[in-house]
């Protein structure tokens, strides 16, 4: 697989596993339009490429992303919401389109839009000393890229509202405890701890974590008559996947199941 | 039957008509508009078929007419080409037309669902009509078919800008009938279409007339001729095999007579 050359994203891919660093830690890892444009073509990479079978998403040195880069936003004339347009959203959109699990490694510092990466991911792991900010109210402005959607449905109404009000500083160990985050580790077992989970997901039957993405989305836009009929869709697909197929064999056979992703 | 462009099968009594030119999104030239009307008449004769379904890829049901068949045309070429006659003869086909629609239907591609009788999307479906980007409007019904399925103002943005829409957005205005995963588009709109052609064939093609007159006439027009058919009915076997089985409480043994 050719690795596109960027300067603001780094990727490596192992054992089925792409890792996207966010690569600009002199400003702890801010979004300008480049780096928007390389995480986006990162992430279709990630889509697009039957090998890669699990996204982690991650920030190089001490911050995760701290959101817009409020410095380059001052030399901008774009209206806010094109920015939003053309920048985040996609992103967003994309990362719940993605069919394969994404992982977000909270490696410190996580505001503003940088809280939205991370929550538009499946899966996140933070460390200890990692910080979650909704800075947006702190310079006059409403969360975006998706926070209105995913914080109010991970934490409640009550929760996201004050939140979003106070642009509060919420530690890992909050994180966890409000249901943020699905764990929390020490900085020194942050990168193992993820690779473990990730190997586990991708070694893992891909299309039916790409089925649970799907029926997530759509159970949270449905009432249970329209889930349940999706959810007949979906098994429908899965029950059509060699992994399914291998995996019924190998349990009758009482052996360990090997999912090949298709 | 199979040609190049346009491929067939036949599942049970329902057709499947495949648009065959990937490459280009399935944009539907003349010789294609020419194999998928010859299909689709050949198998409104054949007594073995009672509903058809039209469908493309998981990419593109159709992107449009093909831009290079008109691009230097004069009024007089196009006048003499008289493409949307083959789309007057899918018209009056008798037989049910289903859409299963994956992708794009733009353009043509629309117009194409729109004159199926009822349209089936996958959640990846885009429906627009964009012809006002390239100087013209919509020709083979879209005008007219857009704004009796999702209303006037709706059609008039879609028509003027050329904005597309989503598959939510077409179920929510009633362009379709039912959105689905993508995969799984094809075997849902077979399904309904094998749900009609389990009845009497010629009572759904009754309704089906009926339906359609609904566009063409005034409520007091349309009331009498879906009398006239509902009378027309009771000539069948059908309608006796039916009212029986329902007094019988059996299951009707349909004819098509």
């Amino acid at each position: 697989m050719q690795l596109p050359k960027l300067e603001t994203v780094k990727l490596k891919v192992q054992e089925s596993i792409l890792e996207i660093v966010l690569s600009r830690p002199e400003v702890m890892n801010s979004f300008n339009d480049q780096m928007g444009k390389e995480l986006l073509s990162a992430l279709q990479l990630g889509k697009k490429e039957n090998e890669i079978r699990t996204i982690i998403i991650t920030g190089e040195g001490k911050a995760f992303c701290a959101g817009e880069d409020l410095k380059s936003l001052t030399q901008t004339q774009a209206p806010l919401g094109n920015i939003l347009r053309n920048r985040y959203n996609p992103m967003i959109t994309l990362m719940r389109e993605i069919e394969k699990p994404i992982i977000a490694k909270v490696n410190g510092v996580a505001a503003g839009a940088g809280v939205s990466l991370a929550m538009a991911s499946d899966f996140r792991i933070a460390a200890e000393h990692a910080k979650f900010i909704m800075a947006f109210i702190k310079v006059g402005l409403v969360p975006d890229s998706g926070a209105h959607w995913f914080l109010p449905k991970m934490i409640g109404m009550a929760r996201a509202f004050e939140w979003m009000a106070t642009g509060d500083t919420i530690d890992a160990k909050k994180a966890l405890e409000w249901g943020i985050v699905n764990q929390v580790v020490p900085y020194e077992q942050l990168d193992e701890t993820v690779l473990k989970w990730a190997k586990a997901f991708a070694s893992g039957p891909t299309k039916a974590y790409g089925y649970i993405k799907r029926g997530l989305m759509k159970a949270l836009d449905s009432n249970l008559h329209e889930t349940l009929e999706y959810e007949a869709y979906l098994q429908e697909l899965a029950g059509n996947t060699e992994d399914h197929k291998n995996a019924v064999n190998a349990f009758i056979e009482k052996r360990e199941p090997t999912f090949q992703g298709n | 039957m199979s040609s190049s462009l346009v491929l067939s099968e036949i599942q049970n009594h329902v057709a499947i008509l495949r648009l065959n030119r990937p490459q280009v999104l399935n944009a539907l030239s003349l010789e294609l508009m020419d194999e998928l009307v010859t299909c689709i008449e050949m198998f409104d004769q054949d007594e073995q078929i009672r509903c058809m379904v039209i469908t493309g890829n998981e990419r593109a049901f159709a992107a449009g007419a093909d831009i290079g068949d008109m691009a230097t045309a004069t009024p007089i070429e196009m006048y003499l080409r008289d493409q949307f006659t083959k789309w007057e003869r899918i018209r009056k086909v008798k037989k049910p037309l289903l859409a299963a629609v994956n992708g794009y239907a733009l353009g043509g591609g629309c117009e194409l669902a729109m004159l199926c009788d009822l349209i089936v999307c996958g959640e990846n479906a885009r429906f627009g009509q964009p012809e006002i980007q390239l100087g013209i409007i919509p020709g083979a019904g879209g005008t007219q078919r857009l704004t009796r399925a999702v209303g006037k103002s709706l059609a008039m943005q879609m028509i003027l800008t050329g904005r597309t829409i989503s598959a939510e957005e077409a179920l929510q205005y009633g362009l379709v009938v039912k959105v689905v995963p993508v995969e799984c588009t094809l075997k849902e709109t077979i399904k309904i279409a094998e749900e009609i052609a389990a009845k009497p064939p010629i009572a759904v093609q009754m309704a089906k007339e009926a339906i359609l007159m609904a566009f063409e006439t005034s409520l007091s027009e349309g009331l009498l001729f879906e009398r006239k058919n509902f009378y027309l009915l009771f000539a069948t076997e059908d309608q006796k095999e039916g009212m029986n089985a329902f007094t019988e409480k059996r299951k009707p043994q349909w004819k098509g007579k």
